[in-house]
């Protein structure tokens, strides 16, 4: 067990978030209607944002080799991109890694005990060398909720800055599981935390607790990323995880990026979707646009 | 206030681009001239004006409307009069809810319609009138009728007797909307209504008065007729009238003061405003942010209670100015019927000329002026969303009011200082406070000379909440419990 006291972490100080607001913004912007060729623009933007993910204790080298050749070509007919990175537990880094090879499609790990975070800080970061060891180009800790509940931030704090410093190169991706955190003003305090302690992107959820990604959650982390970039100039990025899975709610999802934060977050570089199923739906939505048809969902590979 | 060149700029020049949303005008079937509609029929007007009504997005013509001259408000009048004591005074209020439920139901019905033309003649975006005029209308129609049959528990008692023919005239802002609030709680009471719409905007009016028709209102009851200012005073005027409902500017609202003293004519009188709002620096600064947005770019700030008056914590002033700058890039103004437009058009030629002249006058008073960089239309009238800072309370755009997308800001460093500023106005109908603690909404908000204050929110309205003025904002409240009191004898 680690040894940590209740130490406050005086420097975090937060705006306020109020929830009805919130929900009003959000409310508004899903209300934008996104037709013909914005809408054409902004599902291909959507899939070259995906993090194609599968975190299964079932999952298997043919898993992998499947999942991997759907984000190299995700559909024979479209002119359309590759996704942005398959997100896989550590022991299939290289597995994954390899049959990336040649592509610029970036492997992501989980780590740090992932889903829970409950585990000490050595084997945390044990675990976060050996995924890029294994070659990881980006990892996706979890932070420890129950710390931060606790109000033991420094605490919290301290363990993504050592994270930060296993990764070497790899980008860090912090996990914020904001379905446990119980409020917008503790998603706001763990956003801060996060980009002060060195979060390359900020993530909602680990797809694991219900409730996962939402929009009010999102754009408090947008908010969050908003500050920062105003006080230091720095872009962090954000990837909203878990229950995503239709196009037309990815598409409310890069509304709010649009009218945040600008076209500079419009890009894989600082935007992406952790899901699986979501790919398949843009698909679905990008043929439709191209035919005037829905096909049969048959006709789409499943990972 | 210029954009520091030495600040992180966020890049609002998006390849994201929306492609146009318009909602098609093809559900409203517009006559080519509308007629007075008195006695439950439309009418011509005895010297035959009519004038054009038109689209202030595109500057065409909707339709022709009837000038209504002292003879036809005499007509309208007699048969507000006659259908009183015939008929409507002597229904009982549970029949005449039956008829009030029946036009909110059929107002539900057809709100699509109702929602587009009240666009296509207004120029507000049809994401306003959709989401919030007509659902608001529809829901004054409904709680009203509530009260129809239920007067003796609203007036603990006393027995509530009409009045006899409400004379009602009301603005342009709200068009279909303030025709609700004016007939609903008349007709609850038992009172008969000749109303006249504004001259800018009297198609909603009229379409409400052919869904009166269906609803199969006993004639008279509800009388419709347009004109301009000589219409309304005709009514003023009219012996026959027993109150008097205005809302509109408070220049009029003093002209129909003047005329009605030494008469027993009931009124109330919804006038202008210049309303402070408020953000401390406990705030929570990005819902505040959209707070001001709402607050004053509603509707063009067309709208009697607008946030036009902003103070800002001064320790926070920076922060919510860089902010505020940044959120009206993304304001989308234009096409009143794309779904996506955040800005229509304004609503009268007149109305921009007097924008134009405020703020032409706040340049030479010395105030900076920032405004969103976005294109506007050709054609129909257009004012950009504007900020004025470097002002104070002598500026005049602080003064008056604009009624136009137009914000004043000035900075605070305590709560006494500020609610002397925001009280320092000949108005006072309305007020916003932003703050993260509830005692200190508390504490401002009572010391706010206003009729409505609103605490981490703008522009909510609900027919169950009483609205209404001080000092110059006007007398009276409408709407609640409160709305019907002006409307009845308490005997």
């Amino acid at each position: 067990m680690d040894k940590h006291t209740k130490t406050p972490y005086e420097d975090l100080t937060c705006v306020t978030v109020d929830q009805v607001g919130v929900e009003e913004r959000v409310s508004r912007l899903t209300k934008r209607s996104i037709k013909k060729e914005s809408k054409v623009w902004a599902l291909k933007m959507a899939l070259s944002m995906c993090d194609l993910t599968t975190l299964e204790g079932k999952d298997s080298p043919g898993k992998i080799r499947q999942l991997c050749n759907k984000a190299i070509r995700p559909h024979e007919d479209l002119d359309i991109p590759s996704v942005a990175a398959v997100c896989v537990y550590p022991s299939l880094v290289r597995l994954t890694k390899s049959h990336l090879k040649g592509t610029k499609i970036q492997v992501a790990s989980v780590a740090t005990a992932f889903p829970s975070g409950q585990s000490n800080r050595a084997i945390k970061l044990a675990e976060t060398h050996w995924a890029v060891e294994e070659g990881a180009d980006e990892i996706d800790m979890v932070i420890s909720r129950g710390h931060f509940l606790a109000g033991e931030y420094a605490y919290v704090h301290d363990e993504i800055a050592a994270v930060k410093e296993a990764c070497g190169k790899a980008h860090l991706k912090v996990i914020l599981e904001t379905g446990e955190l119980s409020s917008l003003d503790q998603v706001r305090k763990a956003s801060e935390l996060a980009i002060r302690a060195g979060a390359d992107f900020i993530k909602t959820s680990t797809g694991k607790v219900q409730p996962a990604a939402t929009l009010p959650v999102t754009l408090v982390m947008l908010e969050t990323i908003r500050d920062h970039f105003y006080a230091t100039g720095k872009r962090i990025g954000m990837k909203p995880a878990g229950g995503i899975s239709t196009a037309k709610n990815a598409l409310q999802y890069l509304v709010m990026v649009n009218e945040t934060l600008g076209s500079d977050w419009l890009s894989p570089s600082l935007f992406r979707f952790g899901a699986s199923s979501l790919a398949n739906d843009l698909l679905m939505q990008l043929i439709k646009e191209k035919t005037g048809r829905y096909q049969s969902i048959d006709y789409f590979s499943k990972d | 206030m210029k954009k520091d060149k030495k600040e992180h700029a966020l890049n609002f020049e998006t390849p994201f681009q929306y492609a146009p949303a318009p909602e098609s005008t093809a559900p409203v079937k517009l006559k080519e001239r509308y007629a007075l509609f008195i006695d439950g029929k439309f009418q011509a007007p005895s010297k035959g004006i009519y004038l054009p009504s038109i689209n202030p997005a595109t500057e065409e013509t909707l339709a022709l409307v009837a000038v209504a001259d002292e003879s036809d408000v005499n007509k309208a009048v007699k048969a507000a009069a006659n259908a009183y004591k015939g008929v409507w005074g002597k229904l009982p209020g549970k029949e005449r809810a039956k008829y009030i439920y029946r036009i909110a139901r059929i107002l539900q019905e057809r709100a699509r319609e109702f929602a587009i033309l009240e666009t296509m003649n207004g120029g507000k975006p049809i994401r306003e009138s959709r989401d919030i005029d007509i659902p608001l209308a529809a829901a004054h129609f409904f709680y009203y009728a509530g009260w129809a049959d239920k007067l003796d528990y609203a007036f603990p008692g006393r027995k509530a007797q009409a009045l006899g023919v409400a004379g009602q005239i009301i603005p342009w802002n709200f068009p279909l909307l303030m025709a609700a609030w004016k007939i609903a709680p008349a007709l609850a009471t038992g009172n008969t209504v000749v109303l006249k719409p504004a001259e800018t905007t009297p198609l909603t009016a009229l379409l409400l008065a052919e869904l009166i028709q269906e609803a199969d209102l006993p004639p008279g009851v509800v009388n419709i007729i347009t004109g301009a200012g000589e219409t309304g005073a005709a009514i003023v005027r009219h012996p026959l009238v027993n109150k008097i409902a205005f809302t509109g500017s408070t220049e009029v609202g003093k002209l129909i003061q003047r005329s009605l003293a030494g008469t027993d004519k009931r009124y109330t009188l919804e006038l202008g405003g210049k309303a402070a709002n408020i953000i401390f620096e406990d705030a929570a600064l990005d819902q505040a942010v959209e707070g001001i947005i709402n607050a004053i770019f509603f509707n063009q700030g067309h709208v009697c209670c607008a946030g036009s008056r902003l103070f800002v914590q001064e320790s926070v002033a920076d922060q919510v100015m860089r902010k505020l700058r940044d959120r009206m890039s993304t304001l989308r103004i234009g096409d009143p019927l794309d779904k996506n437009t955040d800005i229509g058009a304004i609503n009268s030629k007149e109305q921009l000329q007097k924008i134009q002249g405020l703020v032409k006058k706040g340049i030479a008073e010395g105030g900076d002026m920032y405004q969103a960089d976005c294109s506007i239309p050709k054609k129909g009238f257009w004012f950009k969303p504007t900020l004025f800072t470097g002002v104070s309370a002598s500026s005049t755009i602080v003064k008056e009011e604009i009624f136009g997308p137009v914000l004043s800001i000035q900075t605070f460093r305590t709560a006494d200082e500020v609610i002397e500023k925001a009280n320092n106005t000949p108005y006072g109908l309305s007020g916003g406070v932003w703050t993260d603690k509830g005692s200190k909404i508390f504490k401002v908000s009572k010391q706010l000379k206003a009729g409505v204050v609103w605490a981490n929110t703008y522009n909510k309205f609900d027919p169950t909440s009483p609205f209404g003025g001080y000092k110059e904002s006007g007398l009276g409240r409408e709407g609640g419990l409160h709305g019907l009191a002006p409307y009845v004898h308490l005997v």
